[in-house]
């Protein structure tokens, strides 16, 4: 017997290249096997379901969790509530509201851009000590610890403690994505373990802003009043390891992909080391051809939803295959091939609607610096291994390491 | 090839001719460039003033984030135009296909879009409305203007008419400082385009905001000093209002005055045109070497019974102008329609609004998501058992959903369970629209009736 079609998509041999499934995919409107999720993988639908509000992210509405193999583990006795990624309105429109304050328009609509100085430092000196261009892991060396000092930085995290984040980080974004072979009490005790760390680690330091508050986001969210009222420590805990996550997790991977497909399309990295603001739609092209989260899990129905003539019944668990979406010819021209020079890239690459990535302006902004510097850099790169290993995890899909080698590294 | 070869020669060395140099002109011109174009293209505005774009001049103008004269729409592309700017058009001959300008030139044409829009209508005692510090805000002039005066820091502005115009221009006010008086005819603010079940939150959004808001009354009268200048308003409850700036924003009149005479179907509720943007002669026939877009423009649309539908939104006049530039240049079978789905936006006191479909064609309202108490809601307009329209207090990322549910003819009220229903949100209940024939600050979008020749309108303010 075959294989289901699901279990392809999570099976680790196929994250190299998982868009062949993606196609046949597209061929189902809405593919159910087995009792499992209602998974959609074509572009206007998954647009119309990321702006439906009988769609659910809050776990509590799911019938029945065992549904979803990728059901969030850290749902469990202890762990802190849900950040306002697995919530819906009104709850979910208030803390993002009140996190937005600091970090983005209408409140602080430059403060994004006013980290350009901050950031090009920082990966200047990434790629100032890349060191044996032999055998380069553009993983280790560049593309993980730019975001996470970023992060870091952004929140007022002190830099001494920024190591014990990438621990903490790696292994709670392999819990969203088990490795089947490991024991599953071992993975879920290290996963708790390290939420339970970083939550103690965060309280102790939400704590010292709430004293001494700088002009750093946590101490902005800290000492937060205004309409909303302030944020319980609580909140600011699942908020702030939110951001450490997921403005990371996902930045990683689009920093490594963008490398990759650069690699593989020599032509226009090229372009990119004579032009650097064609980062821009380069990043766009990015989002849309290997986007760094797959698919969007956490999706309950409210309501039975009736999609392409199909009824996902309520209480289903419903996924939306973004990256599928961004393939799908009935939208887009010509959809594998990559292309920065698409007229018309409205991708699903950050979501849509009222979940749609929160940290987009930072992720666009890290990715084209990174991949321009580089692309500056970096005299005649190449990729010593493709496909590259990949992560376990086929939500936030990225290579575990890119080695690379360069002749030298460019003043 | 198709045809006869005459659209080839139009493409290749026809005359165009655009009436009308801001938004929906502009976005045609390039789309006729990019259509492949080659002929000689002339653009006539009455403005002496380059396309700008027009939200800010009620928003960060009035704010001074913006300067008026820094509201240059961007050009997407060259149109290798003759530009005949601050002259308008006096006229129109069918016959001989040419178009009078005011200061005597005619120019001829092939094609012809009509695109003139409207402007603000004006206090309508001409010896008030002429007093200093009396302002309507339409154009980069007025908006320049009266920026000049908020400068200035006035005592009071009062503001006439509690549309959206009107709100956006005392919410800027009250951000600047300034004491404001608003004055509105109807019952609340926004009801000619929400009804007043909306219209309830925008005016506890107006007075938690410190607008000192007076509705169901009207200004009689504009007293001035000696010297010219405003001073104070008497309002019909027989109280006055002491303020040296006064905003008339009782909405807008189309400007088709032009065309008294012509024979083209032109009236004071626009000009009437096919789903193709082809404007209508007085006949009832259809012209097929005229079309109108943008604000001036009335089309019939087939999700409002194809009623003519006139929309006075900045989406609606890029989409229309696109279309009516494709059609003219395309055998019949390639034109396309007009079928968007109307979309508005609004920012004022800190809260976004955005609306889609035709609310103002709603009999009954439904709050599905949030609470009006909150101000943050969607509400979903119901007529004759369908979904008609909807609008966002600050929840604007669900309204392609709703917007969805217009275009499938939806039946209301929604029964389906969503995010963030309240237990009030359960029943529709009456959505409150003042009666159409009582003139307000007027709706942005007004459903027309069926008759393409139709010139019976009259705005009287009762005085």
């Amino acid at each position: 017997m075959t294989q289901s079609l699901i279990h392809r998509i999570l099976d680790y041999r196929n994250r190299a290249n998982p868009y062949p499934l993606y196609e046949e995919l597209r061929e189902t409107p809405v593919l159910h096997e087995d009792g499992g999720p209602y998974v959609v993988g074509t572009y206007y639908e998954i647009r119309s379901l990321l702006h439906d509000p009988r769609i659910s992210s809050d776990a509590r509405n799911l019938a029945s969790p065992a549904a979803n193999p990728l059901a969030d583990a850290s749902q469990e006795e202890g762990a802190l509530p849900p950040s306002f990624l697995k919530l819906d309105p009104p709850e979910h429109d208030r803390l993002r509201r009140m996190t937005n304050r600091p970090f983005g328009p209408p409140h602080a609509p430059h403060h994004i851009d006013g980290m350009r100085p901050e950031l090009h430092d920082i990966i200047t000196g990434l790629v100032d000590g890349i060191g044996d261009t032999g055998r380069i892991d553009l993983v280790e060396q560049v593309s993980y610890p730019f975001p996470v000092t970023v992060i870091c930085r952004l929140l007022g995290v002190p830099r001494e403690d920024e190591p014990r984040f990438h621990v903490w980080a790696d292994t709670l974004a392999a819990s969203l994505d088990p490795d089947p072979d490991a024991d599953p009490a071992d993975r879920g005790k290290v996963a708790h373990d390290a939420r339970m760390e970083l939550g103690m680690y965060l309280a102790g330091l939400i704590e010292e802003r709430r004293k001494n508050p700088g002009d750093d986001m946590l101490s902005r969210l800290a000492t937060a009043k205004g309409e909303d009222g302030p944020m319980t420590t609580m909140e600011l805990l699942s908020t702030a390891a939110l951001l450490l996550i997921a403005g990371h997790e996902t930045t990683v991977n689009l920093i490594t992909n963008g490398m990759l497909t650069l690699l593989r399309n020599p032509d226009v990295l090229e372009r990119l080391r004579a032009e650097p603001r064609l980062a821009v739609p380069i990043v766009e092209e990015l989002l849309r051809f290997e986007p760094p989260v797959q698919l969007v899990p956490q999706r309950t129905t409210l309501a039975d939803v009736e999609v392409r003539g199909v009824t996902i019944p309520k209480g289903a668990s419903l996924w939306l295959v973004l990256a599928s979406g961004n393939r799908d010819p009935r939208r887009f021209a010509d959809p594998d091939r990559f292309d920065p020079d698409r007229p018309d890239i409205q991708h699903l690459g950050l979501g849509s609607g009222i979940h749609s990535c929160f940290g987009a302006p930072l992720a666009r902004l890290e990715a084209q610096l990174a991949l321009a510097e580089l692309a500056r850099r970096l005299e005649n790169p190449c990729l010593l291994e493709d496909p590259p290993p990949y992560r376990q995890n086929a939500v936030l899909r990225g290579p575990r390491h890119l080695h690379i080698a360069c002749d030298g590294i460019r003043p | 090839m198709v045809g006869n070869g005459a659209l080839e020669q139009l493409k290749r060395e026809g005359r165009i001719v655009v009436v009308g140099a801001s938004l929906a002109g502009l976005r045609a011109a390039e789309t006729l460039r990019d259509e492949g174009f080659a002929g000689e293209l002339t653009m006539i505005g009455d403005e002496p003033h380059e396309p700008y774009d027009r939200p800010p001049l009620s928003k960060s103008v009035l704010l001074g984030k913006a300067s008026a004269d820094r509201t240059a729409l961007p050009r997407l592309r060259s149109v290798d135009a003759t530009w005949r700017l601050g002259v308008p058009a006096s006229g129109l001959d069918m016959a001989a296909r040419r178009v009078r300008l005011a200061d005597g030139a005619e120019v001829p044409y092939d094609r012809l879009l009509i695109a003139t829009g409207v402007r603000a209508r004006r206090w309508p005692h001409e010896g008030e409305a002429a007093l200093d510090g009396v302002f309507v805000l339409r154009g980069r002039d007025d908006g320049a203007a009266l920026a000049r005066r908020l400068a200035d820091g006035p005592r009071r502005v009062l503001v006439i008419g509690a549309g959206f115009t009107g709100s956006e221009i005392a919410s800027a006010c009250r951000e600047r400082g300034h004491a404001v008086t608003v004055a509105e005819r109807g019952g609340a603010p926004l009801v000619g385009a929400l009804g007043g079940v909306v219209g309830a939150v925008a005016a506890e959004l107006q007075r938690a905001h410190g607008v000192d808001l007076r509705t169901g009354v009207m200004v009689t009268a504009l007293d001035g000093d000696a010297a010219g200048r405003v001073r104070a308003a008497q309002l019909s409850d027989g109280s006055t209002v002491e303020t040296d700036v006064v905003v008339v924003s009782l909405g807008a009149t189309r400007n088709t005055e032009w065309l008294a005479g012509s024979g083209l179907g032109a009236g004071p509720r626009g000009i009437a045109c096919d789903a193709g943007c082809r404007a209508f002669d007085i006949r009832g026939i259809v012209t097929d070497d005229i079309y109108a877009a943008g604000d001036v423009a009335r089309c019939p649309h087939p999700l409002f019974g194809y009623q003519f539908l006139s929309l006075e939104h900045w989406g609606n006049a890029v989409a229309q102008a696109e279309i009516a530039a494709h059609n003219m240049l395309s055998e019949s079978v390639d034109r396309v329609p007009h079928m968007e789905v109307p979309a508005f936006w609004s920012s004022q006191f800190g809260i976004n609004i955005k609306s889609v479909g035709v609310p103002s064609m709603g009999t009954e309202i439904l709050i599905s998501q949030g609470s009006l108490e909150s101000r943050r809601f969607v509400g979903v307009y119901g007529y004759q058992g369908r979904v008609i329209g909807a609008v966002a207090f600050d929840q604007a990322r669900w309204l392609p959903f709703y917007q969805e549910l217009i275009e499938a003819t939806a039946p209301f009220p929604p029964t389906f369970a969503t995010v963030d229903r309240r237990p009030d949100g359960q029943r529709p209940m009456d959505a409150d629209f003042p009666d159409p024939s009582v003139p307000s600050h007027g709706p942005t979008v007004t459903v027309s009736g069926y008759s393409p020749a139709d010139r019976r309108m009259t705005f009287a303010p009762a005085h």
